[in-house]
């Protein structure tokens, strides 16, 4: 261990650019991910406040399956089954890629939108009521009144989500996907220095996460000063 | 073959063939969730030290290990270790790796939960002669555990789902049982559908009783 | 959608309410209430807690839906529709239009903290009425001036002290102009130094000829600004009448009572 500054001096020329290469990579599922786990998630939960009964089991019982199982698993069945039950149709776009956002971007929307739900339920009875005595229909009070509130109360919460959503990207690499992770584990046995790459990517992730940890709780204290 | 076909003649031994990953599943779980309450509860104790020093690594400890994949750290334990010597079995490498990241957020649950007592409870056990480690023991951890159940359950949770991980590092549990049923038979849909079922027996029911736990504290404050 | 329209004669109550009735699961909670008011009349409703006078003004503008009876406003029913003969309650959207011509003021205030005084009286002139935006500050400035809080146009509610979000809440009815004004308990979350600057605005409002029901503790106010007391208990109206009548002269004993113990605190 106490030769690793001369193995990463060594090496360090070779592996960094590669691995920052499919960082990139890592930083692109993430994003598609997040922004389809919102879109998923704010459906969601409009269907788990909806008055029309089947809908809200619908969505809860849909949102409790996929938070029960882990996502290695739910990655593997996004993956790998709709294929196989569905041969005639043409999979030829589904790549993996695909597979571990469509994968990430389900279990992300199941959590989302839980904590939407909360944060529309946190807000004061009396804000809608207020607004629908003004005459506003159930829509418009959403719209100008609960949504603009709802999103500063989620907004802690989506951005947490959003850093492990990054870290969770690493999970891709165990169905195939060309990511950070799989390419570390490449370059790790290729050239028999595992302790050395994985500290380095290790690194990398936390380069990458601990910022956005940082901002995301200088943006709680913001929004606590100002409520 | 047909979907329904494959599981009327072959669904009891996939069923059979995945189960027998669960005991090294159950034992991962609980393995590395004795450890995080332990370290984990050293931890949150050092980051509420009165010396800077411990502070701040406890703080370094906390942020990388909840900065950094999990995945990662169970490689560098398992595939990285042996270069310096060390060579821990799958078994070890798994509750180590993942003992090691739950310490982290377990320290967070134990923080808050400590921070939740009111601090009249802590002086009120000072006023009354007890040193502050037995202030702690006898006055302050007894109340905080009860608060702390429920997020400890959901943490319970998240590591039993976090086992699915550790065929990664040739722990031959659930999830490599099943990834080399596949391969043996070629029939990804019903086998990856029936892990994931196994999975959900597992902690849907575990869920409601969190779920029921918090509900509990809610009405208890 | 077909309204019944009750009376076409022009001494109508602008307020008609017949045998409303609410229950909670099994509670009962208005055990059948008939009441008019007139245009420009002020009514106050008093009683003690859980005789249902809360309900009640929550049941005028459909907060609560009433388990039976009907409620017209100028003629016209509202709140229900009939489909085949029998009567089905409005939803929310449909009964946003009817909402618009009565204004209902919080014990809470409800004012939304994401918007700034002037944001809070004008955001329905603009998105429910369609006024411009000119068109609903024009407004919104009046009504705030009005209730003496022209200087804080441009304040969130989370700076202005009970007292003055209650008035700002009041004047984001008042910019909605309608024709009739509910106040549920008003006054009973401020501070006491504050009730005095709510009640005054109450009462100029009163004196311009506003149709008021207002649910109050306040029974000096009540005296002073009413033209009529109604005294409620146990989901019924147990007496009404001038403030003369009722508050100094009461026929039932549970009046008395209820009076009795309001002067002894």
């Amino acid at each position: 261990m106490f030769d690793l500054p001369q193995i990463y001096a060594e090496n360090i020329q070779r592996w960094l650019p590669e691995l920052l290469y499919y960082s990139l990579t890592t930083l692109k599922i993430a994003l598609v991910s997040f922004i389809l786990a919102i879109v998923i998630g704010v459906f969601l939960a409009l269907l788990r406040i909806s008055s029309v009964r089947s809908l809200r089991l619908f969505a809860t019982g849909f949102i409790e399956i996929i938070r029960g199982l882990p996502i290695v698993v739910l990655l593997y069945i996004v993956y790998f089954v709709p294929p196989q039950l569905f041969p005639e149709l043409d999979w030829r776009w589904f790549s993996d890629f695909t597979g571990a956002v469509i994968g990430l971007g389900l279990h992300g929307g199941a959590i989302l939108a839980e904590v939407f739900r909360s944060g529309i339920e946190a807000l004061h009875k009396g804000q809608r009521e207020a607004a629908l005595t003004l005459g506003m229909t159930p829509t418009q009070s959403m719209t100008y009144i609960i949504f603009p509130q709802a999103t500063r109360i989620v907004l802690p919460p989506v951005a947490n989500y959003a850093i492990g959503l990054l870290k969770d990207t690493s999970l891709c690499s165990l169905i195939g996907v060309n990511e950070l992770m799989n390419d570390a584990k490449g370059i790790a046995f290729a050239d028999y220095q595992p302790m050395a790459v994985f500290v380095l990517v290790a690194a990398i992730y936390f380069a990458m996460s601990y910022p956005l940890s940082l901002a995301v709780r200088h943006l709680e204290l913001k929004l606590n000063i100002s409520r | 073959m047909g979907f329904w076909q494959i599981i009327n003649e072959k669904g009891w031994y996939f069923l059979t063939s995945l189960l027998g990953g669960w005991p090294a599943t159950v034992t991962v779980a609980v393995g590395s969730l004795v450890f995080a309450l332990f370290i984990g509860l050293i931890i949150a104790l050092l980051r509420l030290s009165n010396w800077r020093v411990l502070r701040i690594l406890s703080t370094a400890y906390v942020e990388i290990f909840r900065g950094t994949p999990a995945l990662v750290q169970l490689f560098v334990i398992y595939f990285g270790l042996p270069d310096v010597g060390l060579e821990p079995s799958p078994f070890q490498a798994a509750i180590i790796g993942l003992g090691l990241n739950g310490a982290a957020y377990m320290s967070e649950i134990y923080r808050a939960g400590i921070e939740s007592i009111h601090r009249g409870q802590m002086e009120a056990a000072l006023t009354l002669g007890m040193t502050p480690i037995r202030a702690m023991r006898y006055v302050v951890l007894p109340q905080a555990l009860r608060t702390m159940l429920p997020p400890i359950t959901s943490f319970a949770i998240v590591l039993l789902k976090d086992t699915s991980l550790v065929f990664a590092v040739g722990v031959v549990e659930i999830m490599a049982l099943t990834r080399n049923l596949v391969t043996e038979t070629l029939q990804s849909a019903p086998i990856y559908i029936m892990a994931g079922l196994l999975y959900l027996c597992m902690t849907i029911p575990l869920s409601r009783f969190a779920a029921r736990l918090e509900r509990q504290r809610q009405a208890w404050q | 959608m077909i309204k019944r329209s009750s009376e076409t004669g022009d001494n109508q109550p602008l307020l008609k309410i017949d045998n409303l009735q609410k229950k909670f699961g099994d509670l009962v909670v208005l055990d059948g209430i008939d009441l008019e008011v007139h245009r420009g009349e002020k009514v106050s409703i008093i009683g003690p807690s859980g005789s249902g006078k809360t309900t009640l003004l929550r049941c005028i503008n459909y907060l609560e839906k009433p388990s039976g009876g009907h409620i017209h406003i100028d003629g016209m029913l509202i709140g229900e529709k009939q489909i085949n003969g029998k009567y089905v309650h409005l939803s929310d959207r449909e009964l946003a239009e009817e909402r618009r011509g009565i204004g209902f003021v919080f014990q809470r205030f409800n004012l939304f903290p994401h918007l700034t005084a002037l944001g809070n009286v004008t955001i329905a002139p603009q998105k429910v009425l369609g006024l411009t935006r000119d068109e609903a500050e024009r407004r919104g400035r009046d009504m705030l001036t009005k209730v003496g809080l022209g200087h804080k146009i441009d304040e969130y509610p989370e700076r202005l002290s009970g007292g003055q979000q209650q008035r700002v809440a009041i004047a984001r009815v008042l910019a909605m102009q309608p024709k009739l004004m509910l106040f549920d308990e008003a006054t009973s979350a401020l501070d006491p130094e504050l009730i005095g600057e709510v009640l005054r605005v109450m009462r100029q409002l009163a004196d311009e000829g506003s149709t008021m029901v207002i649910v109050t503790h306040e029974i000096q106010f009540a005296g002073e600004v009413s033209d009529r007391v109604i005294f409620m208990d146990h989901g019924k109206i147990v007496e009404q009448g001038p403030p003369r009548d009722v508050l100094f002269n009461p026929q039932q004993p549970r009046t008395r009572e209820f009076l009795q113990h309001i002067q002894e605190r």
